[in-house]
């Protein structure tokens, strides 16, 4: 026999289950809701740059021959939304890549996904602020596109790193990704399971000239 | 019991009487032959000395990629994987000439992970190790280390971050191949990176990035398949891993 107290705790388990079942179900129709007004939201926030107030950055664009970084400004209209500028900074480097006096060649109209920001918390003892980390998504054309090997597929980080690190200095770490999923290499060398730190990159201003021996680059 | 803790007790007590045979001093055969006079004792011999032995002098060639994994595609569609063991097959019979021991970690065409080759690197016990990579990219010859800051070598290193006691000899290692491929004339340009397996490689090691020449002052231009070039490369790297090892000895 089952007694009365039983039943009712029965009562009681299957309708708290079937309230958080419906409850589940609410927020995950919220979350696809909010994900989809976005990614609506992004293209037209891209197309609507034009109307930001225009901005002088650096650019910091490898040069394949000698292994540097050359500092280049370019006046970008910026949109207020501190991830966007960092999207559109990047798609920015990108482009003079793709130009056709490029040191550091690679062809792809779309090279950037998205760009999420995650704060940091201080270390301990820390005085400064804590920074956030940057999370780049590249477009998978981008890294199909990228030249194979340890020197091209690290200028094109190193580029990017530095170019966050000068224009938007709140950003102290980045960890990339290729169409939204971790990946071991960027095009079978440069690694991309690690986080780097923004400032992880030494940028000369002039480019130097190809040198035998003595070791040009950084 | 009481006959079982004495009997127990008596067997410790002989045991702990008697030293280990190793830690005995004195000649071995005085204490084991029997004195008499069919079996007289031989005369007593010398006690050896303790020579110490010194550590071998070991290059490891690591020939990136291989099997499933071709690595870039260079000039006519050929595989990185294979130049790069083109490469390293011609610098170890250039080394094994010049009296170097020398390990290559991929002898054919086969697929390792990066977790393999690095154990099978830090297995040699290396004075040297080289990474051999081939690109498309660039001019002359491209030399990477370690992205790790250097730290203090300790009887257990993290797995991770392994390279980290050793960046500031790869660097010294670096500037050898440096010095070697200038007199050779090759260009030269030098970084830092993160490529795996590297920072878990336990030794003195770096990254040797072969690229075609591009035509500049004192270049022509010539591609990564050319055998003139490979082989002043290759002479170069022998020649800078030959005053390694004189660098070794003394330290």
């Amino acid at each position: 026999m089952i007694s009365q107290v039983q039943k009712f705790l029965f009562a009681v388990l299957l309708l708290a289950c079937v309230a958080m079942a419906a409850f589940l179900l609410r927020l995950r129709n919220r979350a696809q809701d909010r994900l989809q007004a976005q990614s609506a939201m992004a293209p037209a926030e891209m197309t609507e740059s034009a109307g930001n107030p225009v901005k002088t950055v650096a650019l910091y664009v490898p040069n394949d021959l000698d292994d540097s970084l050359t500092a280049v400004e370019a006046s970008v209209p910026m949109p207020a939304d501190e991830s966007a500028q960092a999207r559109v900074l990047l798609q920015k480097l990108i482009d003079a890549f793709g130009a056709p006096s490029s040191t550091h060649p690679i062809q792809v109209a779309a090279g950037i996904d998205d760009v999420y920001f995650l704060p940091l918390t201080r270390e301990k003892g820390a005085t400064g602020p804590a920074g956030q980390l940057a999370v780049v998504d590249l477009s998978g054309a981008l890294a199909a596109a990228e030249p194979s090997g340890i020197e091209p597929e690290t200028l094109t980080l190193e580029s990017m790193l530095a170019t966050l690190h000068a224009n938007l200095p709140t950003i102290t770490e980045v960890h990339f990704l290729v169409d939204g999923q971790q990946r071991e290499t960027l095009a079978g060398h440069a690694d991309l399971t690690r986080t780097y730190l923004a400032s992880d990159t030494m940028t000369q201003s002039q480019p130097a000239e190809t040198g035998i021996g003595t070791g040009a680059g950084r | 019991m009481r006959w079982i803790e004495a009997a127990l007790a008596l067997g410790l007590f002989a045991g702990m009487g008697q030293a280990p045979r190793s830690l005995q001093s004195g000649p071995p055969q005085a204490a084991t032959l029997p004195t008499s006079p069919q079996n007289p004792v031989p005369p007593a011999l010398p006690a050896p000395t303790m020579q110490p032995v010194q550590p071998r002098f070991v290059v490891v060639l690591d020939a990136a990629h291989g099997g499933s994994d071709p690595g870039a595609k260079l000039g006519d569609a050929v595989p990185e994987k294979d130049i790069t063991l083109q490469l390293a097959g011609r610098l170890r019979s250039m080394l094994r000439a010049r009296g170097i021991d020398v390990t290559m970690i991929r002898q054919g065409d086969v697929t390792m992970a990066p977790l393999d080759r690095a154990e099978a690197v830090n297995h040699a016990q290396a004075a040297a190790c080289l990474v051999i990579h081939a690109t498309a990219t660039g001019s002359g010859v491209h030399l990477f280390t370690s992205s790790l800051a250097p730290a203090a070598r300790a009887q257990f290193l993290p797995w991770q971050t392994a390279q980290a006691a050793y960046v500031t000899q790869s660097l010294k290692l670096e500037s050898e191949l440096d010095t070697a491929l200038a007199h050779a004339e090759v260009p030269v340009t030098l970084g830092r990176a993160s490529v795996e397996p590297m920072d878990s490689m336990a030794c003195p090691e770096v990254a040797v990035e072969l690229a075609p020449l591009v035509a500049g002052h004192v270049t022509t231009a010539k591609p990564i398949t050319d055998m003139g070039y490979e082989t002043s490369v290759v002479n170069a790297i022998a020649a800078a891993l030959e005053s390694w090892r004189s660098d070794w000895k003394q330290s």
